[in-house]
């Protein structure tokens, strides 16, 4: 047992920390810092940077184009990346699509998606949730019936994030639907141009426009387009599913809210003194702190298993849980310490002359809206309740 | 001991839950969150006129109905239902409040204009240093002729932009946090000198940053007395708090029967997510911090008129325990409702946010911890 680092892994740390520094684009350090919502360019532009590095899909075997890191150097990336505050890489084609593709898909699917995967210049999105399918997903009703070398989708997605900007979507969709729930499932790729889509926005509480309903009617999908067997999609979504709460626990990024919270504490004022000298909020964000370690070495343990030869398991889901539970206790503690400046709404203000009369710090300003979307964490990728569920049944057998 | 309401208040409770049910539905209020005024001057009039609530806490001397804390809490607990925006705890609560207990000589007119439907109020006492604490005050008056001219900043002043008039808290004499040396205004909200700069709230409201340059105001603006006002500062706030507690019941009561009226319909696994038994004890746990929230906010309404001590301890009390509740009922409501919680679509969300609010209002949970442990274990116990 041995809790340092190697001197190659800090001399990997070293590297990737002077390449962000180096390469990370200012004006995206303007937007995040007015906390303004991120558009699509936005995203898109640190992950051309890192795909020319060849640093865009840490986890993908070197054949696809992986930099064949180790889960520790991994483990490094996205603490540096998450310390220098980069905007995340939008996951549904690298952590989601992407391994799918490369572990069902034919060689021509291969080559045809990964590299623009890669590049950015598909942008995917996840079509698997339906009104009537949520947590049980397996109840999903969106159907597609063979024509030919085509199949015709019917049916309706929804919750389908950022597919305002989609290029691509995958969809499980039904393709046997006499067959038992998880049986008859396709694992389908679909162009979001295809005739027959609807996008149209669900606006969320805190005003903005993440996610959507994506409604297809008779949508022609060429049969080339289906990943893995017909009726076999269910081995994907589960194979995708894993991969997707790999990583789920964000230590990396909620030590950087932390920070936040302390930096917030030091600057607001309490009976002449910095909040952070209060007795009670201190001791909250010390047990956040130690809520965190305790995420983090679980964490550990787990990428050292995985070093081992073990995939991700059910355990997966314990990091899914504690992580999000840290997320969203971060986002309360800022929203106290942003006390009487939580409430003003700052979507759409920002008209000019009114300077003399700031509203408030701008650490202030999305607190609020942030504290509401975070919600979000504990409803999505399985919720925690689907989470214990999980684990009472996988882990303890009960 | 006596936990039944008059026949008065019975009928008081009719007529606003009445209003809200057929006048206030969600869509009325979203469309209201959304108009320019962002609030409906003429529901404000049916309220004074039709409905004759905005009476009810003041004195028959004063032209009102003679109730007193407990009318205040069924009106707010009815409008806590409906998330009703109109400015009755600003107005009723707040500014009738200092004007009956502070007096004045604007008090009598000010009072009758407020039954009335004419006068709107709201409380500029926060400041951007100053945090929960009520007497952190860096706004000043000073003397000027037979008057006062006040300066200083203002922050998050709830209802300002719907107001005539402002109360607003000012340091006379002494040191920034100093108890003595406050002094209470009532201004014209149209005051030379006053900028105001106006904006939406999370939850739905609006509110200003105010700037008091050189505000000019006659002796005769002064509630209560002069360097001593913290005391009737509290005071009222207290009362606020009390009534913001009731608020906070009935959005909780409504949040609650909304969760369980989606967990009986959603089906997912082919049962309703109601059959679900960690669901079960999560609408149980809202249940008990509800049922707890009404007990609490009953207990420090009956108390607001005890000594200062019984009082805050009261008052802090329950805004901890309501805070605590908002905290958790709002949560767990979302929860439940899954993605569905997370729309701008469905109420819920809306109720959640205001829950949010009221959490951190006239001081979170940790300031009235601290100000319970000093009355009841602290230096002033
Ligand atoms: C912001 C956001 C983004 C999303 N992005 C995507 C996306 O890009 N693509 C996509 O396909 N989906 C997406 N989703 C959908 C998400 O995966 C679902 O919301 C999630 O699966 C829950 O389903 P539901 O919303 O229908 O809630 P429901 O399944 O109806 O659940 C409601 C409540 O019941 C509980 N519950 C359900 N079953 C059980 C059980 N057996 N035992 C105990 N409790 C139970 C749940 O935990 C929850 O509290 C997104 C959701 C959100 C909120």
């Amino acid at each position: 047992m041995n809790l340092d680092f190697s001197p190659e892994d800090l001399a990997f740390k070293a590297e990737v920390r002077a390449f962000i520094a180096e390469n990370y684009p200012a004006h995206l350090r303007d937007v995040q810092d007015e906390g303004e919502e991120l558009g699509k360019e936005d995203f898109l532009a640190w992950h051309r940077i890192l795909a020319k590095k060849g640093w865009v899909n840490p986890a993908w075997p070197t054949e696809y184009g992986g930099p064949g890191w180790t889960s520790v150097q991994r483990y490094i990336w996205s603490e540096e990346c998450a310390l220098a505050d980069t905007v995340p890489i939008l996951p549904f084609g690298i952590n989601m699509v992407g391994p799918v593709i490369y572990t069902f898909g034919t060689p021509e699917q291969k080559a045809k998606f990964l590299p623009p995967t890669l590049t950015g210049d598909i942008w995917w999105c996840q079509g698997y949730s339906e009104p009537g399918a949520g947590s049980d997903l397996a109840n999903l009703r969106t159907k597609a019936v063979r024509d030919g070398d085509h199949y015709i989708v019917n049916g309706q997605k929804t919750w389908t994030t950022m597919a305002q900007h989609a290029d691509w979507g995958f969809f499980l969709v039904r393709t046997d639907p006499d067959a038992k729930a998880q049986e008859g499932i396709s694992f389908l790729l679909i162009d979001m141009k295809s005739p027959g889509i609807t996008v149209r926005p669900i606006i969320t509480l805190g005003g903005e426009h993440e996610v959507n309903e994506v409604w297809l009617e008779n949508v022609r999908v060429p049969v080339e387009n289906r990943i893995f067997h017909e009726n076999k999609g269910w081995t994907c979504a589960k194979f995708l599913l894993a991969h997707e709460r790999s990583g789920i626990a964000g230590v990396a990024r909620s030590k950087r809210g932390v920070d936040r919270i302390k930096s917030i504490a030091r600057t607001e004022s309490q009976d002449g003194q910095p909040l952070i000298k209060d007795s009670f909020f201190k001791r909250k964000i010390a047990e956040l702190e130690i809520d965190l370690l305790a995420l983090e070495y679980t964490e550990l343990r787990t990428l050292a298993a995985e070093n081992a030869g073990k995939g991700p398991g059910p355990e997966s889901s314990l990091l899914k849980v504690k992580g999000t539970e840290i997320q969203q206790r971060i986002t309360e503690l800022a929203l106290e310490a942003a006390g009487h400046y939580g409430m003003p709404y700052f979507r759409g203000f920002g008209e000019a002359g009114h300077n003399a009369l700031a509203i408030g710090p701008d650490y202030a300003h999305r607190t609020a809206p942030t504290y509401f979307n975070v919600r979000k964490t504990s409803i999505y990728g399985g919720s925690n309740e689907i989470q214990r569920n999980i684990i009472s049944k996988m882990v303890l057998g009960l | 001991m006596d936990f039944n309401f008059t026949d008065e208040q019975n009928m008081l409770r009719d007529t606003v839950a009445k209003f809200v049910q057929q006048q206030y539905d969600f869509d009325t209020r979203r469309a209201i969150v959304k108009s320019e005024a962002g609030w409906r001057p003429d529901y404000w009039k049916v309220m004074a006129e039709e409905l004759g609530i905005l009476g009810a806490p003041f004195s028959e001397d004063q032209g009102g109905l003679g109730g007193g804390p407990v009318d205040n809490m069924i009106v707010m607990e009815e409008f806590g239902k409906g998330l009703v925006i109109e400015p009755y705890l600003g107005t009723v609560v707040i500014g009738g409040g200092f004007l009956k207990h502070g007096g004045g000589a604007q008090a009598g007119d000010l009072i009758a204009s407020i039954i009335g439907g004419e006068a709107t109020f709201a409380f500029a006492y926060a400041e951007p240093q100053g945090r929960y604490n009520l007497a952190d005050l860096t706004t000043t008056a000073t003397k000027d002729g037979a008057g006062y001219s006040i300066n200083g900043r203002k922050a998050v002043v709830v209802g300002a932009p719907w107001a005539s008039h402002l109360i607003v808290t000012t340091r006379t004499a002494g040191g920034q946090r100093d108890r003595a040396g406050v002094t209470v205004f009532v201004v014209p909200a149209d005051a030379a000198g006053i900028t105001r700069r106006d904006y939406p709230t999370v939850d739905g409201l609006r509110a200003s940053e105010i700037q008091f340059d050189n505000v000019k105001v006659g002796a005769d603006a002064v509630i209560g007395t002069v360097d001593q006002g913290l005391d009737l500062v509290e005071l009222v706030t207290d009362e606020a708090i009390a009534a913001l507690c009731a608020e906070a019941v009935g959005a909780m009561r409504k949040i609650h029967e909304t969760t369980i009226d989606y967990a009986r319909q959603r089906k997912q696994f082919g049962v309703p997510i109601s059959s679900f038994q960690v669901l079960q004890h999560r609408m149980v746990d809202m249940f008990m911090n509800v049922e707890q929230s009404v007990s609490m906010t009953y207990m420090a309404t009956l108390k607001l008129d005890e000594s200062n001590v019984e009082r805050t301890k009261a008052v802090s009390a329950a805004k901890v325990q309501i805070g605590k509740a908002c905290r958790f009922v709002g949560q767990a409501a979302i929860q439940i409702h899954g993605g569905m919680g997370m729309t701008d679509e469905l109420a819920v969300g809306h109720y959640f946010k205001r829950a949010t609010m009221i959490e951190g209002l006239f001081g979170s949970v940790d300031h009235h911890l601290r100000r319970y442990e000093t009355f009841s274990l602290g230096d002033a116990a």
